[in-house]
């Protein structure tokens, strides 16, 4: 018996040491990534890396394939043409299910509308990832890592019992978050985190973002449209238009170019005001 | 390959002293906690040889120092974080419901479920006077009915549900026939074969069995439709925009379906005659001609009207509780599934409990 036990744990062993974050410069390579539905090519040979333990954050028009640029990296859109690497591993889920399961290990997705299970409660919906992949830790562990991750997101102390119809729109948000936070990833994508909050939620989320990446090391894929969010959260940027990433780096280094749709989104009257409360933000936070 | 998680100790005058090594994560974790728990008291806890550490392992190393009051030493910065993080109580932090006493949860579902059936029965009749009232205001503010909408359910309710409804019950008619006949050849009397398909055809089963199929194809549909449409909030929004629902939804579905299941209710029964007819042709040797002219003689009259009058309160009945049950949807996709059975279990059980007191009432006054 304790010898078939010591083998399950020789083999997840194995697995995981498969893919090993912590030995790459990049997470994520693409090269070349052609997507298209029909006739409608949403990307042409679009380039990107994102380097181990930033916080990117991808902007774009609407329709300028954000969020098939995720799907894409996470396996759920096979892309045309091109090549994506996630920690050093080409993802092809038919191809090779063991370790598209590793890597699915490596990381959390937190989708836009917080896709939380409906007939699961908060807890349970946390529990699922660490009992498809850790199914022999028992309930108590499992328990306490729920209540912990529903403390480190933020949310309430009652809220683990409840069902997502039961949540608000922030905490649905925030349960999403903790859920993607399960397995303790390397990676973590976030479609758009901060839509439909308040401001005052949002800043708080940003916030827990930024926090949660420096505790626990994380290498974060974030779409957003708020650009407080960049401003407060993003390490990079990498602006996505006319089917490419047509630039990336730091705010101040996009400010520098001269593409008119990067200026007309940073100089527009939204993002002024939100440059203008980050630097006077600043200035508070110095004299302080 | 880096090893699990592990940990050696060493005895010292208040306790264990514990130094983990390897991995202190997730998937190295192993039966660590177990063996930690079972060991007497802990001392400190030395975290200087670990080589990663997760949420997981800091919440192990938090749990320890909590139970035992051991002093953690050697914590990398990266470390330190995530205790700092866990630090705070997490007792608090619930993750089921309460749990009552079993006999009382019993007592309890059966108090909720009693009290759901009457409520729903409630919330139907009261839907009813609702739809009523919508078609009152309707007609005295001289707004036409949605014929556009009601035409467009024909379609659905009864034109596509023909093909299924008519070999049903072709089906049905064959082998009432074929039991009935072999009873009947007991007693010599298999021409009575006829009387039995013609009469349970018009008057009990050609209708029973449109309602059943009408109950299961467009109660359900209007159930779930309705259900989707209050989800994504479509219904609320017709009423901001001033359209009301019961008008432009409810009623053109119940409508249609009162219309139509007179029609149906009279085409099932044709079909099962026919089913019956050709039983009784290539079976008892009846000809079709005779067939028919024996019927004419069988089927009085009153089971015809009996079938009519019927129909339409079939309809109604069915039409009401589908779109009740999908009105009633609130919170998610799983309730739409759920208001979706309960309108078709509900319609067909009222179906038959109306059918069986119309029965009694259509003997009393002499219609046999």
């Amino acid at each position: 018996m304790s010898d078939e036990i010591d083998e399950q744990v020789a083999e997840e062993l194995a697995a995981a040491d498969a893919v090993r974050p912590d030995a790459f410069d990049y997470a994520i390579r693409i090269r070349g990534l052609v997507n298209q539905f029909g006739d409608a090519v949403i990307h042409d040979g679009l380039d990107l890396d994102v380097r181990s333990g930033e916080i990117l954050g991808v902007v774009g028009g609407s329709g300028t394939g954000k969020s098939v640029l995720m799907r894409s990296i996470i396996g759920l859109q096979a892309p045309a043409a091109g090549e994506i690497e996630v920690y050093g591993k080409t993802l092809d889920a038919i191809a090779n299910e063991e370790e598209s399961r590793d890597l699915r290990r490596r990381w959390g997705v937190m989708f836009q509308g917080g896709a939380l299970f409906s007939t699961l409660s908060v807890a349970e919906n946390i529990q699922v990832p660490l009992r498809e992949y850790y199914p022999r830790t028992d309930q108590k562990l499992l328990d306490e890592i729920a209540a912990y991750k529903v403390a480190m997101v933020g949310l309430p102390p009652d809220a683990g019992p409840k069902y997502p119809a039961e949540l608000s729109g922030g905490m649905v948000k925030r349960a999403g978050l903790a859920r993607s936070l399960a397995l303790d990833p390397a990676l973590l994508f976030l479609d758009e985190p901060t839509a439909g909050l308040d401001p005052i939620g949002a800043a708080k989320f940003d916030e827990l973002i930024r926090e949660l990446a420096d505790t626990m090391g994380l290498t974060v894929f974030l779409i957003t449209h708020d650009l407080d969010s960049l401003y407060a959260t993003c390490d990079r940027v990498a602006v996505l238009a006319e089917k490419k990433v047509i630039a990336v780096g730091t705010i101040t280094e996009l400010l520098a170019t001269e593409h008119p749709w990067i200026q007309d989104y940073f100089n527009g009257p939204r993002g002024r005001a939100a440059a203008g409360c980050n630097i006077a933000a600043e200035r508070h936070d110095r004299k302080s | 390959m880096v090893a699990k998680a592990d940990f050696e100790q060493s005895e010292g005058a208040d306790g264990a002293d514990i130094r983990f090594t390897g991995r202190l994560t997730l998937a190295r974790l192993g039966d660590l906690p177990a063996r930690l728990d079972a060991l007497g008291p802990i001392a400190s806890l030395d975290l200087s040889a670990l080589e990663r550490i997760d949420t997981v392992g800091a919440w192990i190393v938090t749990r320890t120092v909590k139970e035992h009051g051991a002093k953690v030493t050697g914590a990398s910065p990266a470390a330190q974080r995530l205790l700092d993080a866990l630090a705070s109580d997490k007792s608090e932090y619930r993750v089921h419901r309460d749990r009552r006493p079993a006999l009382i949860r019993m007592l309890e579902q059966v108090g909720i479920a009693s009290r759901s059936v009457w409520h729903e029965l409630i919330g139907i009749i009261g839907f009813f006077g609702a739809m009523i009232m919508a078609l009152g205001t309707q007609l005295r503010a001289r707004r036409r009915l949605r014929w556009n909408a009601i035409v467009t359910r024909f379609q659905t309710v009864g034109v596509d549900a023909l093909p299924i409804i008519g070999l049903m019950t072709f089906l049905i008619g064959i082998v009432v026939a074929q039991q009935g006949a072999v009873q009947l050849r007991q007693f010599g009397l298999e021409v009575f074969t006829i009387n039995l398909v013609g009469r349970a055809s018009i008057r009990e089963l050609g209708l029973l069995m449109t309602a059943i199929m009408v109950a299961g194809r467009s109660g359900s549909a209007f159930a779930a439709q309705i259900g989707t449409m209050k989800l994504t909030e479509e219904i609320d929004a017709m009423r901001t925009i001033g359209v009301s629902p019961m008008e432009a939804i409810v009623l053109p579905r119940v409508a249609a379906a009162t219309i139509l299941m007179p029609l149906l209710g009279f085409y099932a029964s044709i079909c099962a005659i026919i089913g019956g007819g050709v039983f009784c042709w290539i079976g008892l040797d009846i000809a079709p001609l005779t067939y028919i002219q024996l019927l004419r003689d069988i089927i009085p009259m009153t089971d015809f009207w009996a079938m009519l009058i019927k129909a339409p309160v079939f309809g109604i009945l069915i039409g009401v509780t589908g779109c009740y049950e999908g009105m009633q949807v609130r919170q998610n996709a799983e309730e739409v599934g759920q208001r979706t059975t309960s309108a078709v279990v509900a319609a067909i059980f009222l179906v038959i409990v109306l059918d069986a007191m119309f029965a009694v009432f259509f003997s009393s006054i002499g219609w046999n």
